[in-house]
């Protein structure tokens, strides 16, 4: 490491922001891809693949990728539930590499839920 | 650039290396790597997270999933489960005892939910090799402001302001410390660190030095620069090898960095930084033992005055601080004395790191608000009491500190309260004994350590510790005098006022509390020969109560010496020829029907009284 000066120390924090929001918490949005083994078998992986690409290109630090069990829908796999803080859910299904994509610049970054994939909005009517 | 989804902060401290983290961490990079997921799942080794009796333990991140007593075989399970299909690894998580409920959250465990991490802060939270990573916890910030926007007299009134008192013992204002010794004109002056940490059964000090290194180094350039010293010292014991490494990578990287070293951050601040391996006598603890040590000397402590801030290492104006102590100043800095002062009472203030051990369920490493009560910290952090056993006291302090019964334990852990009841707060060891404990045999056991490690240079040290162990020996082996007691304290007053430094001042310590609070054990001991505790061999007799005996046989297959008889369902006895006092059938009878009596003990338990009775007429 080069010799650091005052206004350094704040770029290095910046830098690893991303993996200290992972540890610290206080992210701005969190999906979670569900990886039942029907929905590992239906593509969940290339879901998650392609999600965590996204999000490394877009070199953003505040939102986190966590994975859950099956999510009782087999049939629609793979499903994916996007929250925003301080909005409801939305509960994504048959999703692919290119939806997710679709719905991470819409929904995540834009903040516009994409409908048309929408399961539903809000978990409580879910299970 | 890869986008990491998940963070496994495994432990890589000295108690979790001992039970197997590097195995572990092959085991699972290997899993990972199979599964396909080691780029989107990063392995961190971190420092030791206060919890090694239950090693290895990780926290996974951001799911905030706690697992411990890691192993190989645990970890293809482990991977497939929690990290490719997402379903929490119950098997691995903390469990109560006696419930079998999982509590997967980290913050949900009682052990961890309690406490209050400012000294901890970064325990397990960052790779300690890595000084980005304590630089992306606002390290380095604190030392920043110092040097760029406060004056001396800023930085000593915030740390006189915050009431931050000594972690090392004494409990001595670090300000004021601080003041004295900037007030001092020296060409020359030094910031120490004392890494000693002598007190058996402490490792608070380790731990943050293990885990958290660059927090130990920021606290003492902010000391530097208050009192003007350009060069310094961390004391470490060489038995401390992880410390030690962690340390010398730290100054490595932080010398690179500019953060050591001339012209600190383009300030124009000098700070040198070295290492200095101590070999591990408790007496090289004492500062100004710990400076002759630095001085290539025999650590031996010498009369104050002159005090260090005026005399220290090489006669050059020095102050000495504690590793916790030095952990604790950067938040100070960039939070301000108030924020320190909002926990805590207000003599004793912010928080104190404990070494909770002994009989309770949880042990480990504890930071907790000063003032909270020891009942929260053993009942509520620590668990209680192991094997629903009876507390019967807890030990604060160490070899200078004492033993505190059942009816002090709402005491608040302050300076002040701690040591009205004669025990200190001492360095933080914490030891919790229950009812199987013999208080006789607990202060010989530290007087034991004290007398070993007096350095020799003044005599009520060196030969008063001497003559108090071997009454003690003498009390535990059947050949006390009832004048014994006495002597004891007398002595040990004797001891506590005549000799130089704080080893002599304070080794009575721990018998003087255990006569005050447990003088009926004494008693026993010397009258009776019965130590009810069943520990003292000599002191006993195991009979079983045919009464009360179910001939179930737990002991007879438990009894190392072939000792105990009988048949199946028939009340079994014991040849007492053949008993060598282990106690073992004691804790093996589940239907309490083995007694533990005054040695010699001949005829029925229900004789006792009489027993009794007839052995005091003869002692008198
Ligand atoms: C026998 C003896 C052993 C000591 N051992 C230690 C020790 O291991 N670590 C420590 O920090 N202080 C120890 N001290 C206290 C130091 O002398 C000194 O007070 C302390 O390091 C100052 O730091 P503080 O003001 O930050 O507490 C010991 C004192 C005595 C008398
Ligand atoms: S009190 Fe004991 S340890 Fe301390 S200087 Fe005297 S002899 Fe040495
Ligand atoms: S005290 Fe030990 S040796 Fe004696 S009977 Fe019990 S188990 Fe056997
Ligand atoms: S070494 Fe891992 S918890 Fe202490
Ligand atoms: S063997 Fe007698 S009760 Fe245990």
């Amino acid at each position: 490491m080069p010799r650091l000066t005052v206004g350094d120390l704040q770029k290095i924090k910046e830098k690893h922001k991303a993996e200290f929001t992972l540890r610290e918490g206080g992210y701005r949005a969190k999906v979670t891809v569900h990886m039942g083994t029907c929905g590992i078998a239906a593509g969940a992986r290339e879901v998650m693949t392609a999600l965590l690409d996204e999000i490394a290109n877009a070199g953003i630090d505040d939102v986190i990728v966590t994975t859950s069990g099956c999510a009782g829908l087999c049939a629609r796999e793979p499903l994916a539930t996007v929250e925003i803080i301080n909005a409801p859910p939305v509960k994504y299904c048959d999703l692919n590499a290119e939806k997710i994509k679709e719905i991470f610049r819409e929904h995540i970054m834009a903040g516009n839920p994409v409908e048309k994939y929408a399961l539903v909005v809000g978990c409580e009517t879910m299970y | 650039m890869e986008k990491v989804r998940t963070n496994l902060m495994l432990c890589a401290g000295t108690g979790c290396v001992a039970s197997g983290t590097a195995k572990v961490k092959d085991a699972l990079q290997k899993e990972l790597e199979k599964r396909g997921l080691e780029k989107e799942i990063k392995i961190v080794l971190t420092g030791c997270n206060g919890y090694c009796a239950e090693g290895p333990v990780m926290a996974v991140y951001p799911d905030e999933i706690f697992y411990q007593k890691l192993t190989v075989e645990d970890v293809p399970k482990l991977v497939e489960e929690h990290f490719l299909k997402g379903r929490p690894y119950q098997k691995l998580m903390f469990k109560e005892p006696e419930k079998k409920t999982a509590i997967p959250m980290m913050k949900e465990i009682p052990f961890f939910k309690h406490q209050v991490l400012r000294v901890l802060r970064n325990k397990g939270l960052i790779d300690p090799e890595k000084i980005e990573e304590y630089i992306s916890r606002d390290g380095y910030q604190a030392a920043a402001k110092a040097l760029t926007q406060m004056t001396q007299e800023d930085i000593i009134k915030v740390i006189k302001d915050s009431g931050l008192r000594g972690r090392g013992g004494a409990g001595f204002p670090t300000g004021l410390k601080w003041d004295f010794a900037s007030k001092v004109k020296s060409d020359i002056k030094y910031m120490l660190c004392n890494g000693d940490e002598g007190d058996p059964g402490a490792f608070m000090d380790r731990s943050v030095m293990e885990s958290d290194p660059h927090s130990v180094i920021e606290g003492m350039i902010i000391g530097a620069k208050a009192i003007e010293a350009h060069s310094g010292y961390i004391y470490v014991r060489a038995e401390y090898p992880l410390a030690v490494k962690r340390l010398h990578l730290a100054i490595d990287q932080a010398t690179e960095a500019g953060l050591l070293g001339k012209n600190i951050l383009d300030t124009g601040f000098d700070f040198e930084l070295e290492i200095y391996l101590g070999a591990g006598a408790f007496v090289c603890g004492e500062e100004t033992a710990l400076m002759r040590s630095i001085e290539g000397k025999r650590g031996m402590p010498r009369p104050r005055p002159p005090f260090p801030a005026h005399k220290g290492l090489w006669d050059k104006p020095s102050v000495l601080n504690n590793v916790e102590t030095l952990a604790q100043i950067a938040p100070i800095i960039l939070n301000g004395s108030e924020w320190y002062r909002s926990l805590g009472t207000e003599k004793s203030t912010g928080t104190k790191v404990f070494a909770l051990t002994g009989a309770v369920n949880n042990v480990g490493l504890v930071e907790v608000p000063m003032g909270i009560p020891l009942r929260t910290i053993i009942y509520d952090i620590g668990g209680g009491i192991r094997k629903g056993r009876k507390f019967k006291a807890v030990q604060l302090g160490g070899p200078s500190g004492g033993c505190i019964p059942e009816h002090l334990l709402h005491t608040p852990v302050t300076y002040e309260d701690i040591v009205a009841t004669g025990a200190i707060v001492g360095s933080g060891g914490m030891v919790v004994m229950d009812e199987n404990t013999c208080m006789v045999g607990t202060a010989k056991f530290f007087l034991e350590f004290t007398t070993d490690e007096s350095c020799g240079k003044c005599p009520p040290c060196r030969v008063g510790t001497k003559i108090l162990m071997d009454m003690l020996t003498d009390i535990t082996e059947g050949r006390g005098k009832e004048s014994d007691i006495e002597t004891l304290e007398d002595l040990g007053r004797d001891i506590i006022a005549t000799s130089l430094c704080g080893l002599g001042q304070t080794a009575p310590n721990p018998i003087l509390t255990t006569i005050k609070y447990f003088r009926d054990e004494y008693e026993s001991h010397i009258k009776h020969k019965w130590c009810k505790a069943g520990v003292c061999r000599e002191l006993t007799t195991f009979l079983i109560d045919e009464k009360l005996c179910k001939g179930c046989g737990a002991c007879l297959r438990a009894c190392p010496s072939k000792a105990i008889t009988g048949e199946k369902k028939m009340p079994h006895k014991i040849i007492q020829d053949l008993c060598v006092h282990c106690r073992t059938c004691y804790d093996a009878c589940k239907f309490k029907s083995i007694k533990i009596l005054p040695a010699k003990f001949q005829g029925d338990p229900a004789e006792l009284e009489a027993v009794l009775e007839k052995s005091k007429r003869e002692a008198e």
